[in-house]
């Protein structure tokens, strides 16, 4: 059962496959090389400084040697020596760092600062330190790289170590009595494997190719011994006689390092959870990107459209007919029709998943890379959202407050930048003209101190805050629609309150068409005129605002969805969870799938909102 | 951040609000430079009293280490009294740091001049390899990442995401004397383009610079490359989207400054140990830097040019962090309040 999983994800993972491949076969030659060459590699001989040529691959040196066999001979040193220092390392810093961890608070603090400004030097000044001390060689190589390894690996044991230790099963275990040391053992430390993992192995080339450096200028391996490093040195004074002889070392150090940033990078996507997702992620994109210049075209054959759509087209400011979104071959929204008129509040109401967001971005044109929208007619008045609507009309035209307050907003931008940039770049408004509008726009929304928000940055306000900046910069431009992406969603209650007032006033003030989108079929029955149930990416169900605020409504889901919202309950029901599926109601002939729930909301339609 | 959402907004809500970010606006700076000068100090005190111990360190008698096996019994005398090793630890300690405050750096036991001179004429040969190193490498890093990263967003242009991987990380993981030596042997030796030692004329400085920075620069780049695919998958590129700005705009305004701060926390790492790439490939080019210096001085023992070099190297790392962080705070101001080791 482990090793199908195990072989999948080393498949995915060329990277790793490939690094463990380089590595491994390091390896082999540090075993193999020395048995089999070491008479080419060490014996002196008269032939000495040949070209490259079949006797020997890649030539003699000054004294006769075969070049090749000697780099291939000198891994296993080089290996043995990276070995050893990384080990070192490893373990005391390990140990340094978790007994950092368990040191009481002030001498906790202390030695975490010490091993910080450690780790702030180059590696390399700690191992010249530590060179200095013993003298040129090489066990004074191997013991400076590792000393210089320490600090790394004490910072991370302990930063991590902190990290788990507010986790529930190490408190848990505190609290059962485990005594510490044990804890550390048995519910830290492994829970940290990963992260050390990672440093362990770009710990191993960092220390081959230090060590070797040292070899290099002189201060590790000295003759008659020979690393890469020192093969390197030996060939350095005669590199205008005979440059060939730096090849093979360089090659090795190469193909070394290169091995270990590859197993590194698969390591790393291996322990890394969110690497782990990123890395199925691409497999999926991949039939996606194919699909995506099928663009409008598939969906539109099809759904020719039946002359009604020519009647909504002058009631309805927005109009969205036949609208089917899809991603690969999964299908998000499923022929989705509404209109919106002027001066119209249309509510999209359903749980998360059932495709309210994916309409609101496929109608502003801000779907993700990978989703196709294609309707029989998807417009706003006369700008047809289908085709390349000029970018200028896009921005002052349409509207849009997200649900995020926070993410939505850039942190590295003051919010003046962002604010007015609308105004700025397309409607041609001087920075002080569009900096005082905002100012004024701010403060009509209850915005305090408008003028020195323009100058903050995002992190300095609260959530509501941003949000109803959010709101104001929306409107600047005084859009013909206003799309509201589950704008209340973040915010607390008394906040939402505020917010949704806000948008009534816009839609009073303005008359400006608002899309609405929650999953609080509570807030979008008190601000919307007409209400879109959706589930599972289609419509089931279309009421009113007044309905929803009356209770009068009829579909099955719909009144599922009102007896889950705790307002209603409070009223004295019971707070019931939501179990309908659309399937058993609407699993009929694919191409109409929510026609009776359309027709049954046809009966009365609002003033603006037609069926197809 | 996240702290403002918990502020309740009610009718009233100025007052709390209002308060906290100007409080914060001030402590962030005052609050940087006292934590900075703490850590500041720390560093330098460890960076002092390592070199320090370079000398008690030396296994048996450090006077005899110094001065060879066969010494005579006045020679070591001589030493012993000259490194002030016949009084106590502390003491000698306390010595050495009060003439390091007062820019007395010993003198060097093999040319009998003072170190502080050595160094002095040393370290401007070092400065001027490292510092258009460390600009070439960003300016290389920074466009050739960011325009790989837009061009292969979602998993666009498969083939040159991995033949960037690739070439890139070929690159970066070269170490640096082994760039150094294969560009001479290229471009001295092959080529005969440009000269492959010393500090003569400014065309022996492009070697040295050209192999200390391919390194870097292509690290760096892999890096910008990751980040800016992960800063175009954020909700506030969708927003600038959502401005409908043409492509420069939306790129350079929106998603470049968001990179700073990663990209630089990283360049600091990288251009620390680009002061220790600087000591050995100034070896490969015989180039009269503090690395060649320094390496020499370690092969013939003349521990106070060690000290000293040591000290001004680790001087530079610090000062190299600090810079660092200051640009940060004033790029990115959110990097004031924790530090940007906390990431």
């Amino acid at each position: 059962m482990a090793t199908e999983p195990t072989a999948r994800r080393w498949h995915r993972n060329p990277s790793l496959l490939s690094g463990a491949v380089i590595l491994g076969l390091l390896v082999l030659v540090a075993l193999v090389a020395p048995l089999l060459l070491s008479g080419s590699a060490e014996t002196l001989t008269d032939d000495t400084r040949l070209g490259a040529g079949a006797g020997h691959l890649l030539g003699t040196d000054a004294f006769g040697r075969d070049v090749l066999a000697r780099a291939l001979v000198a891994t296993r040193l080089t290996l043995l020596m990276a070995a050893a220092a990384t080990a070192v390392s490893f373990v005391v810093g390990v140990a340094i760092g978790a007994l950092v961890h368990l040191a009481p608070g002030w001498l906790r603090e202390t030695c975490l600062r010490l091993i910080d400004s450690a780790v702030a030097f180059p590696s390399l000044v700690l191992a010249l330190v530590i060179a200095a001390v013993l003298g040129p060689g090489m066990g004074s190589a191997i013991v400076a790289i590792a000393v210089a390894g320490v600090p790394g690996f004490a910072r991370l044991t302990a930063n991590l170590a902190a990290t788990v230790a507010d986790k529930d099963y190490v408190l848990t275990a505190r609290l059962l009595g485990v005594p510490g040391l044990r804890i550390l053992g048995r519910h830290v430390l492994p829970n940290i494997s990963g992260p050390l993992l990672v440093l362990l192995s770009s710990s191993f080339t960092l220390s081959l190719l230090d060590i070797s450096s040292l070899s290099f200028v002189g201060l590790g391996v000295q003759s008659p011994q020979y690393d890469w490093g020192r093969l390197l040195n030996e060939a350095l004074p005669s590199i205008f006689a005979q440059p060939s002889l730096v090849i093979a070392p360089s090659i090795m150090l190469i193909v070394t390092g290169v091995g270990a940033m590859l197993l590194g990078d698969g390591v790393a996507s291996l322990v890394d959870p969110r690497t782990r997702g990123a890395a199925l992620a691409p497999a999926k994109a991949g039939p996606a990107g194919p699909a995506a210049p099928a663009q409008d075209d598939t969906a539109r054959a099809p759904q020719a459209s039946d002359g009604a759509a020519a009647g909504t087209e002058q009631d309805g400011l927005l109009t969205v007919d036949g609208l089917t979104v899809r991603a690969g071959d999964r299908t998000l929204v499923d022929d989705v029709s509404f209109t919106i008129g002027a001066g119209q509040i249309v509510g999209l109401v359903g749980e998360s998943g059932s495709g309210k967001s994916t309409i609101a971005m496929a109608v502003a044109g801000l779907l993700p890379e990978g989703v196709r929208a294609n309707a029989s007619r998807l417009a706003l008045g006369d700008l047809d959202l289908l085709g390349t609507p000029p970018e200028r009309r896009l921005a002052t035209e349409i509207g849009i407050v997200y649900q995020d307050p926070i993410g939505t907003f850039n942190p590295a931008l003051r919010l003046g930048t962002q604010l007015t940039e609308v105004a700025r770049v397309h409607l041609g408004t001087s920075r002080r003209q569009a900096a005082k509008d905002m100012v004024r726009a701010l403060a009509d929304i209850h915005v305090t101190e408008p003028d020195r928000r323009l100058r903050q940055h995002p992190h300095e306000l609260s959530g509501g805050m941003l949000q109803r900046a959010s709101i104001a910069s929306a409107m600047t431009t005084n859009p013909r629609l206003l799309i509201a992406d589950e704008p209340t969603t973040a915010l607390d209650v008394t906040v939402q309150a505020e917010v949704l007032r806000q948008f009534r006033r816009i839609n009073r003030e303005h008359g400006t068409a608002m899309l609405f989108i929650s999953h609080d079929i509570g807030v979008v029955g008190v601000l919307c005129d007409t209400v879109l149930v959706l589930h599972g990416g289609r419509v089931v169900d279309r009421t009113t605002g007044a309905d929803l605020r009356r209770g009068t409504v009829t579909h099955p889901y719909t009144r599922a969805l009102l007896a889950a919202t705790p307002a209603a309950v409070e009223a004295g029901g019971t707070l019931s969870a939501v179990r309908w599926t659309a399937d058993a109601h609407a699993a009929q002939p694919s191409g109409a799938p929510s026609d009776d729930l359309s027709d049954k909301a046809a009966d009365r339609p609002p003033a603006a909102e037609r069926s197809r | 951040m996240s702290a403002g959402s918990a502020v309740p907004t009610g009718p009233l809500p100025a007052a709390t609000v209002r308060l906290a970010p100007r409080l914060r606006l001030g402590g962030g700076w005052v609050g940087f430079a006292v934590r900075r000068a703490g850590g500041l100090l720390m560093s330098m005190l460890l960076l002092v009293l390592v070199t320090f111990l370079i000398v008690p360190l030396l296994p048996g008698d450090p006077a005899r280490a110094i001065a060879g096996t066969n010494s005579s019994p006045a020679t070591l005398a001589a030493i012993r009294g000259r490194l002030g090793l016949d009084e106590p630890l502390a003491t000698r300690f306390v010595h050495y740091v009060g003439d390091i405050a007062s820019g007395r750096l010993g003198t060097s036991f093999r040319f009998d001049t003072p170190v502080a001179d050595i160094v002095a004429t040393r370290m401007p040969y070092t400065v001027q390899l490292v510092i258009p190193a460390v600009l070439i490498s960003l300016l290389i890093a920074v466009p050739l990442g960011m325009t790989v990263g837009v061009l292969t967003r979602d998993g666009r242009r498969r083939r040159l995401g991995v033949g960037f991987g690739t070439v890139a990380g070929l690159l970066a993981s070269a170490p640096v004397y082994v760039v150094a030596t294969l560009l001479i042997v290229l471009f001295s030796i092959s080529l005969g383009l440009l000269p492959s030692g010393g500090a003569t004329t400014p065309s022996a400085l492009i070697l040295p610079i050209a192999a200390l920075c391919i390194g870097p620069a292509f690290a760096i780049a892999r890096v910008v490359r990751q980040e800016t695919a992960s800063v175009l998958a954020q909700d506030y590129m969708r927003t600038a989207r959502g401005h409908r700005l043409g492509s420069v705009r939306l790129h350079m305004r929106h998603a470049l400054p968001n990179l700073v701060t990663s990209v630089l926390t990283l360049s600091g790492l990288v251009l620390t140990s680009l002061l220790g790439g600087t000591i050995i490939l100034e070896n490969v080019f015989t180039y009269p830097g503090l690395g060649t210096e320094v390496v020499q001085a370690i092969i013939y023992k003349d521990y106070p040019v060690i000290q000293g070099i040591i000290l001004v190297v680790g001087m530079l790392a610090l000062l190299v962090n600090l810079l660092v962080d200051v640009v940060l705070g004033i790029v990115d101001p959110r990097t004031l309040e924790g530090g940007r080791r906390g990431h």
